[in-house]
C-alpha cells in the first residue's frame, strides 16, 4: 500500500498515480487490437472505412466517459442521494457543446439527425429506465465504459438491457389484448409488409399505431425560422440546449452547490458577484467531468460530420447499401437497411447483438417492425454501429488501465440481481422510450429535438424514485450492521 | 461479499463496502458518516473508482475532512480515512 496525502479543499487534487509498466503495455495492447481490426479492414475493402469512422469515435467516446467518470446516472444519482452536483454539471457542459457543434454540423448540411416524435411515451420510456439505471448503477453509456474497467456487473447490465430489448420487441400472445385497439386499427391501416405480422406483437403495433402517428420536429422548425443558421443555432441551439443547460445549472447551485461554497464566505458576501463565482466555481469544480464534458460534446459533432462526409464519399445512405454493395445481404431489414443513426448511440446496436445470438438459437426476430423491416439483424462482425460499442469499451479500458483502474471483478449475488433486474427496466425503458440516455435524450436534446427534454424529465423521475428505495434499503441494511455496536 | 461497518476505537470506524458498485459505495458512506459524532473518523474500503470522486465531492460539501487516500499497488482497492466536520 502506497500513502498518498490528500488535500481535502479541492477534490481533483492530482494523486500521484504512475502507470504501472504492465498496464501501459496492456493499453497498447488493446490499442493495437483497435488499430489492426481497421488497418486489416481497410486492406480487404476499403469500405470499411466507414466502420472505423464508428470504431474510433467510439474508442474517444469510451476514454472520454472513463476519464470523466461520465454518467447520467450518477449524474441523476449523485445529486439527488448524496448531494453531489459533479456529474449533472459535466452532462450540461457537454450538452452545451455538443448543441454548438452540431448547429454548426447543421447549418453545413452535415447532420444525420432525425427528429423523434414528441409525445407521453418519451416520459415513461425515460422514467422506467431512470429507474433501472439507478439499480444497475450505471446508465447504457455507463454499463459499457465500467465494461471496459473490467467490472463484470456492467457487462452484466449491457447484456440484460440487450436481450430485454429483444424479447420486448418480439413479444406478442396475451400481450396483444392489451394494444388500445386503436393502435391495432391504426397499425393495419399503415399497409406494412405481412412479413412484419403488424397485428402480432405489441412493440409492432405501439410502433405502427401509436408513435408513428405523432408529429416530430426541432425548436428551429417550431420557431418558424427560415434562416438555416438562425434556425440551427438560436433554435436549436440556444433555445432547446443552451438556456435549459443554464437553468438547470442554476437550479443545481441553489439546491445542491450554493450552501457548500458560501460556507465560511459569509463576511465577503458580496451578492450576486459572489453568487456568480459560486456558480463558475460549480462548473470547474471537477475538471475531469468538464473535460470530459468537453471532449464529448465536441466528438459527437464531428462524429456527425464524418459519418454524413463518408456516405456522400460512398454514395449511400445506410449502412445497409454498403453491407448489399459489399455482398453481405443476411441480416438486413426488409427495406435493405441496417441500424445506423450517423451518431453517438446505445442501446439499439447491442439488441441487434442480442437479436443475433437468438436467432442462432432458432428465435425468429425478423418478424417485427423494430428488426425485420427497421434495423436489421446483421452479423455482428458486419455491424458498424456495434463496431462502435466495442470499441467503446476498449477505449475505457486503456484509460482505466493508463490510470490503474482496470481490475477484472465479478459481481456478489446482490449486486448481479440488481445488474440484471436493473438491465430489464433499462431495455424496457429504452424501447418505449426509444432510446437511452443517449439517443433519447443527449442526441435528441442537442438537435434541437424537443423529445428529449421529455425522456429527460422522465429519467429524473426515475432516478428519484429509485434513489428513495435505495435510501430505505442501504439504511436498512446499514442499521442490521450497527446494531451490534453499542455507540448508535 | 457483504457490507462490514466495524468500530476500530474509540471514535474510529471502518466501513468495508469492497465488491460493490454505483451507487453503494457513495450511499453507504453518506450513511456512515451521519451516524458518526463531529470529529469522529470513518476509514472507508471500496474498489469502484468512479465512487471516489463523488465521496470527496460529498465530503467537501459536507465540510467533512479527508485526512488520507490510499490506493493498493495492481488493485482498484482505495482505503480513504474521513474525518466527520
Amino acid at each position: 500500500m502506497s500513502s498518498l496525502p490528500c488535500n481535502t479543499t479541492n477534490v481533483d487534487t492530482p494523486v500521484v498515480n504512475v502507470t504501472e509498466p504492465r498496464n501501459v503495455v496492456r493499453a497498447f495492447m488493446v490499442l493495437g487490437f483497435f488499430a489492426l481490426c481497421s488497418l486489416s479492414s481497410f486492406a480487404v475493402d476499403h469500405r470499411y472505412i466507414y466502420f472505423s469512422a464508428y470504431l474510433w469515435f467510439g474508442f474517444i467516446y469510451g476514454m472520454s466517459l472513463q476519464y470523466g467518470r461520465f454518467c447520467m446516472a450518477s449524474a441523476i444519482r449523485d445529486l439527488f442521494a448524496v448531494g453531489v452536483p459533479r456529474m449533472a454539471v459535466g452532462i450540461m457542459i457537454a450538452v452545451v457543446l455538443f448543441s454548438l457543434v452540431s448547429a454548426y454540423v447543421t447549418v453545413a448540411g452535415k447532420s444525420t439527425f432525425h427528429a423523434s416524435p414528441i409525445g407521453l411515451y418519451s416520459v415513461v420510456g425515460g422514467l422506467i429506465f431512470g429507474i433501472g439505471m439507478v439499480y444497475t448503477g450505471g446508465c447504457a453509456s455507463g454499463s459499457l465504459y465500467k465494461t471496459g474497467e473490467g467490472s463484470m456487473a456492467a457487462l452484466c447490465v449491457v447484456l440484460s438491457l440487450s436481450f430485454t430489448q429483444v424479447f420486448l420487441v418480439d413479444a406478442g400472445g396475451w400481450l396483444n389484448h392489451l394494444v388500445p385497439a386503436t393502435w391495432a386499427a391504426s397499425a393495419l391501416e399503415k399497409g406494412l409488409p405481412a412479413a412484419v405480422t403488424p397485428s402480432d406483437g405489441w412493440y409492432d403495433q405501439f410502433l405502427a399505431g401509436y408513435v408513428w402517428n405523432l408529429s416530430a420536429t426541432t425548436v428551429g422548425e417550431l420557431l418558424g425560422f427560415k434562416n438555416p443558421i438562425a434556425a440551427a443555432f438560436i433554435g436549436n441551439s440556444l433555445v432547446n440546449a443552451i438556456i435549459p443547460a443554464i437553468i438547470i445549472l442554476a437550479a443545481i447551485y441553489f439546491n445542491w452547490y450554493r450552501k457548500g461554497y458560501l460556507r465560511g464566505k459569509e463576511a465577503a458576501y458580496r451578492g450576486f458577484r459572489t453568487e456568480l463565482a459560486g456558480y463558475w466555481s460549480m462548473i470547474t469544480a471537477s475538471k475531469r467531468t468538464a473535460i470530459a464534458g468537453l471532449v464529448l460534446g465536441v466528438a459527437a459533432g464531428l462524429h456527425m460530420w464524418v459519418i454524413q462526409g463518408l456516405q456522400q464519399r460512398l454514395g449511400i445512405a445506410n449502412a445497409g447499401e454498403l453491407l448489399a454493395a459489399m455482398g453481405h445481404t443476411a441480416g438486413l431489414s426488409i427495406q435493405d437497411t441496417v441500424f445506423d443513426p450517423g451518431y453517438f448511440y446505445i442501446t439499439t446496436q447491442e439488441a441487434q447483438g442480442a437479436a443475433w445470438v437468438m436467432q442462432k438459437l432458432g428465435y425468429n426476430v425478423m418478424d417485427s417492425i423494430f428488426f425485420g423491416l427497421d434495423n436489421g439483424v446483421p452479423n455482428p462482425l458486419l455491424n458498424p454501429v456495434l463496431w462502435m460499442s466495442v470499441s467503446l469499451i476498449g477505449g475505457a479500458s486503456v484509460m482505466a488501465l493508463l490510470n490503474n483502474e482496470f481490475q477484472f471483478k465479478v459481481p456478489s449475488l446482490e449486486i448481479a440481481f440488481w445488474a440484471i433486474f436493473g438491465g430489464i427496466l433499462m431495455g424496457i425503458g429504452a424501447r418505449i422510450g426509444m432510446g437511452c440516455n443517449i439517443g433519447a435524450f443527449f442526441a435528441t436534446v442537442t438537435n434541437g429535438d424537443p423529445s428529449g427534454w421529455l425522456f429527460g424529465l422522465g429519467m429524473t423521475v426515475g432516478g428519484l424514485i429509485g434513489v428513495k428505495f435505495f435510501n430505505w434499503w442501504i439504511e436498512r441494511k446499514m442499521a442490521k450492521e450497527m446494531a451490534a455496536l453499542d455507540d448508535f | 461479499m457483504a457490507v462490514k461497518f466495524e468500530k476500530m476505537g474509540e471514535g474510529s470506524y471502518m466501513l468495508d463496502i469492497q465488491g460493490y458498485v454505483c451507487p453503494h459505495p457513495q450511499m453507504y458512506t453518506k450513511k456512515g458518516l451521519e451516524k458518526l459524532k463531529q470529529g469522529d473518523t470513518l476509514e472507508v474500503v471500496f474498489d469502484n473508482p468512479s465512487s471516489g470522486e463523488s465521496i470527496a465531492a460529498m465530503c467537501q460539501a459536507n465540510g467533512d475532512q479527508i485526512l488520507s487516500q490510499e490506493k493498493e499497488t495492481g488493485k482498484s482497492t482505495m482505503r480513504w480515512q474521513i474525518r466527520k466536520g
